[in-house]
Order: structure tokens, then sequence, then C-alpha cells
């Protein structure tokens, strides 16, 4: 009765951490998105570009000081630009999750540290990740809370 | 009973590699581990010279850079440290001058060592200094991984700082407790590894008096690292030289397999010196992710010193995360653990003992942040071993390979993966500790519940900052 009792409460508490994940991962109508993306040595502006699920997102790239490039992780897709010659890059983000998008022309010692994010909502990785992270943990609760054999 | 490692490996489940004979050859042969110190030493001839060529040119396409903070540090973490131990303090050439001075001779054995062989005082025999020494390294971490001649710059202190220092102090003392930035956490670390040195069975040890693996004799020097072979607790401070293998009389020393983590378990010689080293890590993880992956500019800016402002917030951040925030909110936790448990246990007990549930969580962290950097980098690694100082040569052909990442798109999967199952290696440490620490069961799990809350919410952080 008691190992019953314990399963419920774990299960209780796991709802109640977890709970709130569900309403983030509601995803949104998909919608027509143009971002324009600047690159100067070390960083894009905005850092983090930020969509749905299914929307058609066309990125307007363009360079403020060298050449820069723009490589998404995850779509493969890239596209470079100098100082008054843009780039573009145009997909659906069918694909959610966190995706880096990492300076792919060299252009000075920070450059493998030039970095952005595309985030492509709702992030169904992040939240399973949570929920596994806080069932190890209950998981773990319960386990070590058993009565030994004596 | 046994404990069992994740419920699956006894902890005292031994498979004695070194009883294979050919290997036991190898082993005490006194051109080990000198031929690899060798091998090794030439390719860091070449990382020296690549680092002194490239100056200030970018790092991507320079072959010092590349060598050591993609190819070593990945093997590093990701290799040597989890599965052996400390067998890069065995191969590592940068401390090699100093001892073959102190030898006068490179192979041959010399137990009278050359130098003033000055004692390390007593109360810096810990990991404090090296704490400082590698926070402090980490503070160039901006020029250090993209400037060739900043890690010229390192190494060469690393070679010309042993020499100096292994000519005034007797034996490894500096790699142990003075010079070398990695030797902390390389110790703290090499508690996770699944390979260990011990003596194969103590009693011999025992009945042995003369202890020729702490004196030398003529087949081998006494212990450089100036431990006691015969009683080995934990790997931390273990070089495996392998001189022991050479001066034991009895062929009583093994290198073993083991279930990870299980020198995690012994509750002898812990302390804070360990404890802030497992902290450091594991702030030093999430800076360096912040610096080489995150998308902050002004983080970067701050890291390459764009503004002397800048440079020096970021070196106070990074001070006070690692040294007082991580420590300060982990000890909330053990304040509620002690709460929970039993008040009858020492705080700075409880304390330290629970910071090794850090070390697996610590180890599996750089893991996962080592994964950001083999699937986009490594490509660079076939340009500069074609053309290693940037003077147009393409000797395997492959100089002009273009940037390819691969693989980035499951890159985020393989880093959730291991920091969950790091949650798990860590859980499990973390309640084996509690059991040793509380006096009953019962308190055992009370007090665990803080102490698991801390690493799941940790691990969640990591997989947020890293994947989402």
């Amino acid at each position: 009765m008691r190992t019953i009792n314990k399963f419920f409460m774990g299960a209780l508490i796991f709802a109640l951490l977890a709970g709130p994940l569900f309403v983030l991962a509601q995803s949104e109508e998909p919608k027509e998105k143009v971002i324009t993306i600047e690159a100067k040595k070390f960083s894009y502006a905005p850092e983090t570009v930020e969509v749905n699920k299914g929307d058609r997102v066309t990125i307007r790239f363009i360079s403020t000081d060298v050449h820069h490039g723009l490589y998404i992780d995850g779509y493969e897709l890239e596209t470079n630009a100098r100082p008054g010659q843009d780039g573009s890059i145009t997909f659906t983000a069918d694909e959610t999750g966190k995706f880096v998008m990492r300076c792919s022309v060299t252009c000075g010692p920070f450059h493998p540290y030039m970095i952005g994010y595309l985030k492509v909502k709702p992030d169904y990785r992040l939240f399973g990740s949570i929920w596994l992270a806080l069932g190890i943990f209950i998981g773990s609760i319960l386990l070590v809370s058993r009565r030994q054999k004596p | 009973m046994t404990e069992k490692i994740l419920g699956l490996i006894p902890v005292d489940w031994r498979f004695e590699l070194t009883s294979l004979p050919y290997i036991r050859k190898i082993i005490k042969s006194r051109w080990m581990p000198f031929l690899p110190i060798v091998l090794n030493l030439s390719v860091f001839t070449v990382i020296l010279m690549a680092g002194y060529v490239g100056g200030v040119s970018t790092g991507n396409y320079n072959f010092g850079i590349m060598f050591v903070w993609i190819v070593w540090w990945l093997l590093l973490m990701m290799v040597m440290v989890p599965f052996f131990s400390r067998i890069w303090c065995m191969v590592c050439p940068l401390p090699a001058f100093g001892e073959w001075l102190q030898r006068l001779g490179f192979t041959g054995v010399r137990n009278k060592l050359f130098g003033l062989n000055r004692k390390w005082p007593k109360s810096l025999k810990n990991m404090w200094l090296v704490n400082f020494l590698f926070l402090g390294t980490t503070y160039t971490t901006g020029f250090l991984t993209t400037r060739p001649i900043a890690t010229f710059i390192l190494l060469m202190s690393i070679i010309i700082g042993s020499i100096a220092l292994m000519i005034v102090f007797e034996k490894r003392n500096f790699c142990k407790y003075i010079g070398c930035p990695v030797g902390g956490f390389l110790g703290l670390y090499s508690n996770m590894a699944v390979t260990e040195i011990r003596a194969r069975d103590p009693q011999i040890c025992k009945d042995h008096k003369h202890k020729d693996c702490v004196i030398g004799n003529e087949k081998g020097h006494s212990c450089p690292w100036m431990i006691l072979p015969f009683d080995i607790g934990r790997n931390t401070y273990c070089g495996m030289c392998l001189e022991c293998f050479k001066t034991c009389p009895y062929d009583n020393m093994a290198i073993n397999l083991r279930p990870p983590a299980t020198d995690l378990l012994v509750d002898k010689n812990r302390g804070l010196d360990e404890a802030w080293k497992a902290f450091i890590m594991l702030g030093i993880a999430i800076f360096f992710f912040l610096i080489m992956q995150g998308n902050n500019g002004l983080l970067k800016d701050w890291a390459n010193a764009k503004t002397t402002e800048g440079y020096l917030t970021f070196v106070g951040l990074h001070s006070i995360f690692n040294l007082l925030l991580i420590p300060g909110v982990f000890l909330v936790f053990v304040y509620a653990s002690r709460a929970l448990g039993s008040k009858e246990i020492q705080l700075k007990k409880l304390f330290t003992n629970f910071s090794y549930t850090l070390v697996p969580l610590g180890l599996i962290a750089w893991i996962a942040f080592s994964f950001g950097l083999l699937f986009p980098n490594s490509s660079y690694v076939l340009h500069v071993l074609s053309d290693p100082f940037a003077w147009g040569w393409d000797l395997f052909g492959t100089a002009k390979f273009p940037w390819t990442p691969f693989l980035t798109g499951v890159m985020p999967y393989f880093q959730i993966g291991t920091l969950l199952f790091g949650l798990v290696l860590s859980l499990d440490i973390g309640f084996k500790i509690s059991k040793q620490t509380f006096q009953n069961r019962d308190q055992a799990v009370r007090g665990f519940i803080p102490i698991a809350a801390f690493l799941t919410v940790t691990t969640i952080f990591l997989i947020w900052l890293f994947t989402g």
C-alpha cells in the first residue's frame, strides 16, 4: 500500500512540475516571416531569431564590416554577405528546436565563436528532455525510498 | 551486500588488464612511457612551431590551435579521462625536459636526482594552487583558443616553468601541486575513470617491508608522484608513470578495468580543495559554452578584451560565478539536506562529501560541451594536417578541404543523452555518498532529496543552455 501511495505521490509531483510545459508546447498558426539578420565581428543582430513551426521564413542577411557567412545547423542552409552585398535564405521551419546559426566565412580570431540561434517553437525536444530529467529525479527518490528487505 | 554502480556492476568488480602477458611486458619495459612521450613531443614541436609562426593570425586554420584546443581537448575529456584516467600525464611531453634533467638521462635509473630536491610545503599539498592557476588560465581563453601565439606562450611557459621548478622541487611536485593548469581537474575527474593502477594483492605489499616502489631500486625510480603505490585509494594523484611496475620485486602492481566513478565512493582524503575544483570545473564549462557556443556578442567582446572594462567585467563575473555563486547555491541545498537528514552531521562534512556528486555531472557537462566543438569544427583538422604552418603546403591533399560541419542537426540529441546519463550516474553516486555520510538509511534518503533536486535542476539548466 505504501509503495502504491509513493507511486501516486511521485506521479502527482511529476504532473505538477511537468504540467506547465504542456501549455508552452502549444503550436501557433504558420505565417510568412521576413527577418533581417545583421552580421558584424563577431555576432549577429538579432542574436536569436524565433519562429513557429510551419512558418515560411525568409532571412535577409547583411554584413556591416567584413565578409561573413550564415550556416544553420540542422537545416544545413547557408548564405553569405559582404558590406553592400546581401545574402538571403528562404525555408519552411518544419523542424522544431534550437538551431545554431554560425559564421561560415573566416572573418577574424573569434570567427568559430560567431554564433546566433534560430528557435523554432514549440521546442518539443526541450520539453521532452525536461520531462525525462524530472522523471529520473522522481524515479530515483521512489527507488531509494523503497523499504529494504531485512 | 556489495553495492552496484547504476545497480548493474558491483563496485568491487575488477578485470586485470595487465594479466595479459604482452601488456605487462610493455608496461614493465623502460621504454614505456619514454617512447610515447618522444612521439608526443614531436607532435608538440609542430604545435609550438605552428603557434609561433601563426602569431596573431586567425586560429581556426592553425595547427597549434586545432591540435591543442580541438584534438587534444576532445581526446582528453571524451576518451582519456573517462576511460584511461591520467594517461595524459603518463605521456605528457611538457614536464619531460625537467624530469630528464632531474634524472640526468632518458631511460636509465638514477635514484639520486639532480637539483635542489626541495620538499613542497605540507600546507600547499592540495589542489588550491592549481584551482586558482586553472581559473586564471581560463581568463585568457579568448586569446588561447583563437590566437596561435597565445597557445605558444602558454605551452612554452609550462615547459620553461617545469624545468625551473623541477630543479628546485623534488620529483613531480610541479605537475602535482604547482604549475600544471590541467593537473587538478585531471586528478579529480580521473576518479570517474574505468581504469586504475592498484596493488594486485595488498597482503604481499603489507608483508614486504622494503617498499621498493617508495624508495626505488636499480630497476626503477621511487614513485615520482610521491604517493604510496601499495596503497592507492583513488586515482587523483597517480600520474600513471608506471615506475612502480618496474620497481616491484613481486610483480604485484596491476592496471585494472573497473566500474566508473568508484573512487568517488572512497571516504578518505576528501577535502574542500577538491570540492572547489568540482565547482570551478562545472562553472567553467558553463562560461566556456557562453563564450564559444553562446549567442551573446557582448560577452564575446568582453572575453576578447575589446575594451579593458569589458575584459575586467568578464574576469570578475567569471570568478564570482565559479568561486562563490555555484558553491553558495550548492550550500543552500546542502543545508536543506542537513535539515531533512540529520543535524548531527557537520555541515562542512556534508558539503564536502556531496560536492563529489558534481564530478560525474561536471565531466559529463564537459563531454556534452565538447560535442559542440567536435561536430562543427573538426573538419578544420584536415586542413591543418596538410598545411600545418600555413605555408601553402598540401601534404595529404586535404589543404583545400572546406569547412564542413557534420551531424550538427543531431548534435543536441547526443548532448541531451549524455547529460541525462550524467544525471543518472550522479544521482546513483549521490545516494551512495548519502548512505556513507548519514547514520542510517532513513536519514540518507531524506538527506539525499535536496541534493538530487540540485543535480536535476543543474542538469535541466545545462540541457536548456546547450540545446534549448
